[in-house]
């Protein structure tokens, strides 16, 4: 290993901040960080840094001392515009390298995912992936991270104690999104872009943006979330019938997303999202540890699975044992029973 | 074109057993070649029967990753590299990246890195991009297709809510996602043929890199614990009879606990 660094001139978390096209990303994924950050810069008595890299985006820069940040590194130049993973590495590792934080948060986004391993190869730091809990260690005021790993079947807890920044990428929808505050304060410290289209080598020729779906899944308050036992025949259908009797979203396990019933932006679990909502309706849900991962703090679970002994019943609150095309109709006009 | 493939033996996860006490049971889990890593194979002999390649196979670990490097060659890889020491042990991210990277250079003479994604075992997603660093190569990940052109490369790239179309010179290095392909099926020829070839076999003097950096004593990070998640919170109470009285049982549930 090279000659130890000297630790305590590390100080601050950061936090880097995804764009599209200047504004702040559908997902809030980096406001969530910027929430975690800031209870974590508070706990060290340190400042909050945002990092933000992009087009147009001295705006967002400001909305995000709103979201708690005490300063925003910006980095605002055409060539920044879309996230190529090259020039933003370089121009973060060479701010981290000069201004030397003690924390550097990531989302755990594909983006972020792309960027972060490249930033903590670079400055010969450790990075722990996909986090869904952090904080600090009161003795040693150092960074403690627990992630998922073995496809969620175990949880691993993961310091850096001798290299810095500390870093971590950070999954969606575990943390909550911060208050906005209007009235707070902070600087914004613009970074200079030395860089030209010329010296990126990689071009990015096409981007499309996927549909959005209605609604965020991680904000409803109740879910229909379908599995495999839920896609045969006309019982998909009558499950989005059932959503709408519930005023509910339809959410699903990762099979039903890879059948195209169901997008990305609704699968729960481990690799999806991560939901508490009042009511969870599983309908043919096996209930691996996958897919509870991103579902068992919700706060009424009930299941409804044709075989007494899945595993999903040991996470309901109430069972219902049966086939689904034959109770989800019975569901259906039971609801509308007591609308009537 | 020499194309170079990272592959890595992991314990089939989806396999996974529980015992009564709802600990995992780590014992006894089959080993394969990871998910993602196949894809990239698959990648990289498509290209060789398209445009002609020499595809070699490298990966760390104990010894007997012998057995993927092998079903490798079964696919139809060239050359397989096998990077096996007590020093190499208890690698995290970084540590695994120098290694693989310094086995690379060494290799040399490349055109394209494919590594897979993610690891179904560490899911990390971290050891692909942290080579390419290594190397200062143009990073394409998560690959949904690879097109190769005069001296350049361009994927289609799966990037949360967006598809891109990224180009970059070669060399480069490729992460695969299981969109671009589906795997073959070791050939019975080649299965037997695979048993007589030379894996060439690198150990850390080998590899020419700093001894601090290798292992559990060059990985930045440590880990503090390992331990189950949560599981079995809820007491279910079932509701029988008929799928009509069950249902009409649940709505009252629901509507005294305020859920609907
Ligand atoms: C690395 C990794 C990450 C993963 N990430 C996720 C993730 O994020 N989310 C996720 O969900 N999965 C994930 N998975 C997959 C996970 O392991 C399971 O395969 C998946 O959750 C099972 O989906 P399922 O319950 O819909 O299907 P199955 O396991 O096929 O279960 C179907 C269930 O329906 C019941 N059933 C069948 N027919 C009927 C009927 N007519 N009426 C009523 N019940 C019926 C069956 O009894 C069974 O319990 C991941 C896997 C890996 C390896
Ligand atoms: C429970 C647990 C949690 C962990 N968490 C972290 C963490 O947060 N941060 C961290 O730095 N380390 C972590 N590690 C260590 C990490 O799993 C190993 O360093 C591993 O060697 C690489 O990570 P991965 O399995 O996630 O691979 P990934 O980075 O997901 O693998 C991506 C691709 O890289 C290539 N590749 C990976 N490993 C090899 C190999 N040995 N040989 C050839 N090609 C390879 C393959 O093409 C693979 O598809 C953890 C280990 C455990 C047991």
């Amino acid at each position: 290993m090279t000659a130890k660094k000297d630790l305590s001139a590390y100080k601050g978390v950061w936090v880097f901040v995804e764009q599209f096209q200047g504004k702040l990303t559908r997902s809030t994924l980096s406001l969530e960080i910027l929430g975690e950050g800031r209870k974590l810069a508070d706990k060290l008595g340190s400042e909050l840094t945002a990092v933000i890299l992009g087009e147009n985006v001295e705006e967002t820069a400001k909305e995000l001392i709103a979201f708690g940040a005490d300063k925003v590194l910006m980095a605002d130049a055409p060539v920044l515009a879309d996230y190529r993973t090259e020039l933003y590495t370089d121009i973060i590792c060479k701010e981290a390298e000069e201004r030397k934080p003690d924390i550097l948060l990531v989302g755990a986004s594909a983006t972020g995912r792309d960027l972060a391993p490249r930033i903590s190869f670079r400055l010969h730091t450790g990075c722990t992936a996909d986090c869904t809990e952090l904080d600090i260690d009161e003795d040693k005021k150092i960074l403690v991270s627990t992630r998922p790993a073995f496809g969620g079947n175990v949880m691993a807890t993961i310091l850096c104690p001798d290299h810095r920044p500390q870093m971590s990428t950070v999954r969606a929808g575990v943390m909550a999104v911060p208050q906005k505050d209007e009235s707070r304060t902070g600087e914004i410290i613009k970074i200079e872009v030395t860089a030209k289209e010329e010296d990126a080598q990689v071009k990015v020729l096409e981007v499309k943006q996927h549909e959005a779906s209605a609604q965020n899944i991680q904000e409803a308050i109740r879910v229909v979330s379908a599995g495999m036992g839920a896609c045969s025949g006309d019982c998909f259908d009558q499950l989005k019938d059932l959503a709408k009797e519930l005023d509910a979203e339809i959410g699903g396990t990762r099979p039903v997303f890879e059948t195209g019933l169901i997008s990305h932006d609704v699968q729960i679990g481990q690799t999806g999202k991560t939901v508490r909502p009042e009511l969870y309706l599983a309908v043919g849900i096996s209930g691996t540890v996958q897919h509870t991962t991103g579902m068992a703090d919700s706060r009424t679970v009930v299941a409804i699975n044709k075989d007494p002994n899945a595993e999903i019943f040991k996470f309901a609150h109430y069972g219902i044992v049966g086939d689904a095309k034959d109770v989800v109709p019975q569901l259906i006009e039971q609801l509308k029973a007591v609308k009537a | 074109m020499k194309i170079i493939v990272c592959i890595k033996q992991v314990p089939d996860v989806t396999e996974v057993k529980w015992d009564e006490n709802g600990s995992l049971i780590r014992s006894g889990l089959p080993s394969i070649i990871n998910p993602n890593d196949k894809n990239a194979i698959e990648a990289a002999l498509t290209l060789k029967e398209e445009k002609g390649a020499e595809v070699t196979v490298v990966s760390m670990g104990p010894p007997q990753v012998e057995e993927a490097l092998r079903e490798a060659l079964a696919m139809g890889c060239d050359h397989a590299v096998l990077l096996t020491d007590r020093k190499f042990g208890g690698a995290d991210c970084w540590a695994t990246a120098y290694t693989l990277g310094l086995a690379i250079k060494k290799l040399g003479n490349f055109d394209l890195i494919f590594s897979g994604v993610e690891a179904m075992d560490g899911n990390t997603a971290q050891v692909g991009p942290e080579i390419a660093d290594f190397l200062e190569l143009p990073l394409l990940s998560y690959a949904e297709s690879i097109e190769v052109g005069d001296g350049t490369v361009k994927i289609h790239q799966k990037m949360g809510d967006l598809t891109r179309v990224i180009e970059g010179p070669m060399p480069a290095l490729i992460t695969c996602e299981k969109e671009l392909n589906v795997p073959r099926i070791p050939r019975m020829d080649l299965v037997f043929e695979c048993f007589e070839k030379e894996i060439q076999v690198l150990g850390m003097a080998d590899v020419d890199g700093e001894v601090g950096n290798f292992g559990l004593k060059g990985s930045p990070t440590r880990l503090r614990k390992v331990f189950s998640p949560k599981r079995a919170k809820a007491q279910v109470e079932f509701l029988d009879g008929t799928p009509k009285e069950s249902s009409q049982k649940l709505v009252e549930k629901l509507q005294e606990i305020n859920a609907i």
